[in-house]
């Protein structure tokens, strides 16, 4: 019985239900405290997800990029690396994709195989540099990939205006071939922009489960991120494990970027500030506890609340700032790690009370 | 199965109870019966940007007046989001969607496509001529508003040096600027226009870093067209000293976001389009589908605020009014690009 309280104590899983469960509460007081009706509003919110073919679609599409970011920012933490510059390598994924379906005309099919790889390589480029200076000079990634981040936005934007359109403030739409919408899926989901991005996300998971658990690489970068002094007296180049692990990072946040512009937009705007795509990558990742059907389920519930936002203001009329209240939350709790404080109040009690 | 798949598990279950749980939510709605019902769905400047949002906002706020319409709008977040809100309101059958911002140019066609039998509005943006039948395009003749404060401000400026704060670079903006100019040019061909872009309409900071920049300068009145950024402008003129620094307006009357720096104001009524068109829609059956309907000088549609005379002397009033009338007679004929502007001798 003890055992099995303390594996229950330990298991991230329970630390993530029961946040998510707090989040939420606080979020309902917060509506209760504003005068709005949050069994209502959470009615609303979850609804609007499942109400449609269109709405189901439209939520999968929603969910594709925070999984691909989820995963990015999850396995450079297995290797203990923080990559903030996940909205920055999404960029670059967004922008490499967007040269290649306007610039390069392929057939069909090969034109948006060739356009989602050049992104994916696009955001690994954009993280070697962090990794290099990381391994090479001890530069924390922190730093780099934030500063990394802006010089990504800026990039995109001064190509965008100068290059990739006529002073306009977004490219033209791309064409057809290089397109990962598939008309019978959006038709089968009420016309929505659900594209292929969410196989490219769910393989990209089953990827790095195979890599981090079946493969001498991701033995090694779990090594690394466990204690690198030991790997490296064990004969593991750290080095090397800390740039592989901030390239194959970016390239998941490279694959995010391109299928979300290949899929979802279909063309790039200038934009004033970070699109937070590759931020709540950062909270996904954390719910998930890094683990690649964690961040999957985590995706999926952050891919809900961002797209019921909306309608719960629309339905019950509650600002949908309060959704990201609940995000942050639920970040908070997860991060303080509340519920294992918590359960080792209550657990410790049920122990004695048994004695 | 491991414990933490089993706890996953748990986790989607605890989902779909909540979400089952809710079904026999009251849905859609919306629909007065026999009445009219319009949405609409703002960009991401959000429904309080003090600027063409809010004013379009103000137009139905009158529908549901006068006209006892059925009213409801949808922020936007991101850019992705205008496809699913334009959905939900098409979904209810709305009399009207309406897009408000030249950022809906790619949405509106899009889904007014999947939704032929729903009418759709799109403000600030025709649409590069290519306008659906079930859409109507509302746009402003921008330059000729802002030729009017161009002549308020080179009249009044004691440096001879002028600003334009404008917000992501784009044909409409441009239209803003090169109209500013040529006002200044007419009024005061010395004066020199300053001109910067904050590439956002949302950045409050970087507004207000840009009018320092000017202001520190020697500028001593800043014209801005960029939504949002433009509350950093007030914010910045407001600490300065009273009658050597102003700002003007844009979109809606602004002038109480500095009572006493603010000159004028150039005000857009997207308020009164917006209305107009669902007035005609409501009483006469009538909607210009396929159409650009544009709002000049002529139309009262781009003026200067009511408060202007606050600051402003009567000789320069005066002067406003007959350039106003100089541009309606087509005596004027006010740039909008930059080819134009260069081609225009003041």
């Amino acid at each position: 019985m003890e055992t099995m309280q303390r594996r229950l104590r330990e298991s991230p899983v329970i630390t993530s239900v029961v946040s998510v469960l707090l989040g939420m509460l606080v979020g309902a007081i917060m509506m209760i405290a504003a005068g709005y009706n949050p069994i209502q509003a959470y009615q609303a919110l979850f609804m609007s997800a499942f109400l449609m073919p269109y709405d189901i679609g439209e939520t999968i599409r929603t969910i594709s990029p925070l999984i691909l970011t989820g995963l990015a920012v999850g396995l450079a933490f297995r290797t203990g690396l923080f990559n903030i510059g996940v909205e920055g390598q999404f960029i670059i994924g967004q922008l490499a994709a967007v040269i290649v379906a306007l610039k390069m005309d392929l057939p069909p099919v090969l034109h948006a195989v060739v356009a989602v790889l050049a992104g994916a390589l696009g955001g690994a480029l954009w993280a070697f540099l962090p990794g290099l200076l990381k391994a090479t000079r001890g530069v924390h990634e922190v730093i780099t990939t934030i500063m990394m981040n802006f010089i990504a936005l800026y990039l995109a934007n001064t190509l965008v205006r100068n290059w990739l359109s006529q002073g306009a403030d977004s490219t033209e739409t791309i064409p057809e071939s290089a397109s990962l919408r598939w008309d019978l899926l959006s038709q089968a989901f009420g016309n929505s922009r659900i594209h292929f991005g969410i196989f490219i996300a769910l393989a990209t998971a089953l990827f790095m489960y195979y890599l981090l658990w079946k493969t001498t690489l991701g033995f090694e970068l779990r090594a690394v991120g466990l204690n690198p002094h030991a790997s490296e007296y064990a004969g593991m180049s750290v080095k090397r494990n800390l740039i592989m692990s901030m390239m194959i990072s970016g390239l998941f946040a490279g694959l995010g970027g391109a299928s979300e512009l290949l899929g979802t937009s279909g063309y790039l705007a200038i934009h004033g500030s970070h699109t937070g795509i590759g931020f709540d990558g950062i909270a996904v990742a954390l719910l998930g506890a890094n683990s690649p059907l964690g961040i999957v389920f985590a995706a999926v519930l952050f891919g809900v609340l961002t797209y019921g936002g909306p309608v719960m203001q629309f339905e019950a009329n509650v600002p949908t700032e309060v959704i990201r209240v609940v995000f942050a939350a639920i970040i908070f709790f997860v991060a303080a790690n509340v519920v294992r404080w918590m359960m080792s109040k209550f657990g410790n009690k049920a122990v004695k009370k048994s004695d | 199965m491991s414990k933490k798949a089993w706890g996953i598990m748990f986790l989607c279950a605890m989902l779909v109870l909540a979400t089952g749980c809710a079904a026999g939510g009251n849905q859609g709605g919306g629909e007065n019966e026999g009445g009219f019902s319009a949405g609409l769905v703002t960009d991401t400047g959000g429904i309080n940007d003090e600027s063409f949002n809010e004013t379009a906002w103000a137009g139905m706020k009158k529908a549901k007046k006068e006209l006892d319409a059925d009213i409801k709008y949808l922020e936007s977040k991101r850019d992705d989001d205008y496809n699913p809100n334009l959905t939900k309101f098409s979904r209810e059958k709305r009399n009207i969607v309406w897009g408000v911002g030249f950022k809906f140019n790619k949405a509106i066609p899009e889904i007014a496509k999947q939704f032929p039998d729903q009418k759709f509005g799109i403000v600030d943006d025709n649409l590069g001529g290519k306008i659906p039948d079930n859409v109507v395009s509302v746009t402003f003749k921008e330059e000729e508003g802002s030729f009017l404060m161009g002549v308020i401000a080179g009249s009044m400026t004691k440096t001879d040096k002028v600003g334009f704060i404008g917000g992501i670079t784009s044909p409409l903006i441009k239209k803003f600027e090169y109209g500013f100019r040529a006002g200044v040019k007419a009024a005061n061909p010395k004066a020199k226009v300053t001109v910067a872009y904050a590439e956002s309409f949302k950045d409050v900071a970087k507004g207000r870093s840009l009018a320092a920049n000017m202001y520190n300068d020697g500028t001593d009145i800043i014209f801005h067209a960029a939504g949002g950024v433009g509350k950093g402008l007030f914010d910045e003129v407001k600490t300065r000293e009273k009658g050597k620094y102003w700002a003007i307006g844009v979109d809606m009357d602004q002038s109480g976001l500095a009572p006493d720096h603010t000159l004028s104001s150039l005000v857009k009524r997207v308020d009164v389009a917006v209305f107009d068109i669902m007035k005609d829609m409501k009483e006469n059956d009538k909607f210009p589908g396929g159409k650009e309907v544009e709002l000049g000088l002529k139309e009262d549609a781009v003026v200067p605020a009511k408060t202007t005379s606050k600051h402003v002397p009567e000789n320069v009033m005066k002067k406003v009014d007959e350039y106003k009338q100089k541009i309606v007679d087509g005596e004027i004929k006010v740039p909008s690009t930059e080819k134009e502007f260069k081609k225009y001798k003041g």
